[in-house]
């Protein structure tokens, strides 16, 4: 299995990367850490005419973080993410869902801009960032525009950024006081794509769900603070809105009877971490 | 503005296992295949070419890394170990490797220069690490020979070692 060809450029400026895209437009692909998209060039599922290189860009290799929100920077691996010390008492749900993206040896090279990028439906951090109402930055040359997770993903690998934007960031709100987090996932081994995997923030009146895995993009849902039955039948519901279908992995039934479960557990975990 | 064009080849150089080398790659030539067919070096493993076997894995820039997953033209400037660079000198294991040997963590061999990789920086930045952690860790290769077992106790059996005389790396 070995790559088309494409050129490649190794970016010393954004706008050298806006100039390329502008250019090339849906025949360029941003290459960050390469996790996702080496595999896909490697199985020719992506052709494209020029991979932009953008991890010489000190300007995209940073996490700044206020009161409010965590900026995480297109250049930044998950590893680096997941190695910095305020990140669990920033926002607990990314630590406990970045050890579940990839393997070690995998984090240590892959972004968290690229992984968001891709919009795998399985993958984690679109699904912690739908359920942590993060958002995403994007540059085409002097244009900038955010967009919600929410209208972000679009469906399976499809997103709302256009050909000639680059994601330049993610934004995710800081946990916020009274609120709780938690992430559960399902999957053959670790280091598998999910078969489910389920994100919760809750607060004293309300709850959010969010799942990956069961439709072609991570779906949310949030309901008011339920407890006992009334949550299984609200949990039964969203699992049957969902577009779940019959895989090699698991059956659509299958994949809904872990949302029900799952997602209760992950609830209930949320509520015992409210601080 | 610095763009390879695709159908030429174009020079590559980088610090492997501590010294200069370099060779001539098209964009599209994974640093696999660089190491192996430009450079001659033959320890680092293909298996899957996709990044799930963890056969290639080798450390760039002191973290490890999947060499399917990286084009040569990425590593330009670099500074690369693979297996060749782990023992001392000529004639000795490391003590990783020593401990792989004892242990008997192989048997075809196919895995081990990607697991050795990845453990050695582990076991780096890692000096006492549980029996969980190293399993979760492992999880990032794949064997289909040993059983993983034996690798756990070279694993741990190493890192002891490296705790008491940390001068042997
Ligand atoms: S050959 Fe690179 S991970 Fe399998
Ligand atoms: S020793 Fe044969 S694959 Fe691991």
């Amino acid at each position: 299995m070995k790559p088309a060809r494409f050129d490649y450029q190794r970016a010393d400026t954004l706008a050298e990367v806006h100039a390329a895209l502008a250019e090339y437009g849906n025949d360029a692909r941003v290459m960050a850490g390469g996790q996702t998209l080496m595999p896909m060039l490697s199985m020719r599922l992506a052709r494209p005419k020029l991979l932009v290189d953008i991890m010489h860009l000190p300007e995209l290799a940073r996490i700044e973080a206020d009161a409010k929100v965590i900026r995480i920077g297109a250049g930044v691996r998950q590893a680096e993410l997941l190695a910095w010390p305020e990140l669990a008492q920033r926002q607990p749900l990314l630590a406990s869902a970045l050890p579940w993206v990839g393997h070690a040896q995998t984090r240590s090279r892959g972004t968290v801009c690229g992984s968001v990028a891709h919009a795998d439906p399985s993958a984690e951090l679109p699904l912690a960032m739908l359920a942590l109402d993060g958002s995403i930055e994007l540059s085409a040359g002097r244009k900038r525009r955010s967009v919600t997770a929410q209208d972000f993903f679009t469906g399976m690998m499809s997103t709302a950024r256009g050909h000639d934007e680059l994601i330049e960031a993610v934004s995710i709100p800081t946990r916020r006081a009274g609120t709780g987090t938690a992430f559960a996932e399902f999957g053959r081994r670790h280091g598998d794509f999910a078969i489910v995997a389920c994100a919760a923030v809750v607060a004293a009146d309300r709850v959010t769900l969010a799942v990956g895995g069961v439709g072609d993009k991570p779906e949310r849902r949030d309901f008011p603070a339920l407890d006992g039955g009334a949550l299984d039948d609200a949990l039964n519901a969203f699992a049957w809105d969902l577009d779940a279908r019959d895989d090699l992995h698991a059956t659509a039934a299958y994949r809904r009877e872990l949302v029900r479960r799952m997602g209760r557990d992950t609830i209930e975990e949320a509520r015992r971490c409210i601080a | 503005m610095h763009r390879l064009s695709a159908d030429r080849r174009h020079r590559v150089r980088f610090t492997l296992n501590g010294k200069p080398v370099e060779a001539d790659a098209e964009p599209r030539m994974l640093l696999t295949d660089f190491l192996r067919h430009e450079l001659g070096q033959t320890g680092t493993h293909v298996g899957c070419e996709h990044g799930v076997c963890g056969a290639c894995t080798i450390e760039i820039d002191g973290v490890p890394a999947r060499a399917c997953l990286t084009l040569a033209v990425q590593a330009d400037g670099a500074t690369i170990r693979t297996v060749e660079g782990l023992a001392p000198e000529p004639g000795r294991l490391s003590v990783l490797q020593d401990a792989f040997r004892r242990h008997h963590a192989l048997q075809c061999g196919f895995c081990t220069a990607g697991i050795l990789m990845s453990l050695d920086g582990y076991l780096r930045r890692h000096s006492a690490p549980t029996e969980a952690e190293l399993r979760e860790f492992l999880g990032g290769h794949l064997c289909r020979c040993t059983g993983y077992t034996p690798i756990l106790a070279a694993a741990l059996d190493a890192a002891k070692t490296l705790r008491e005389v940390p001068a042997h790396a």
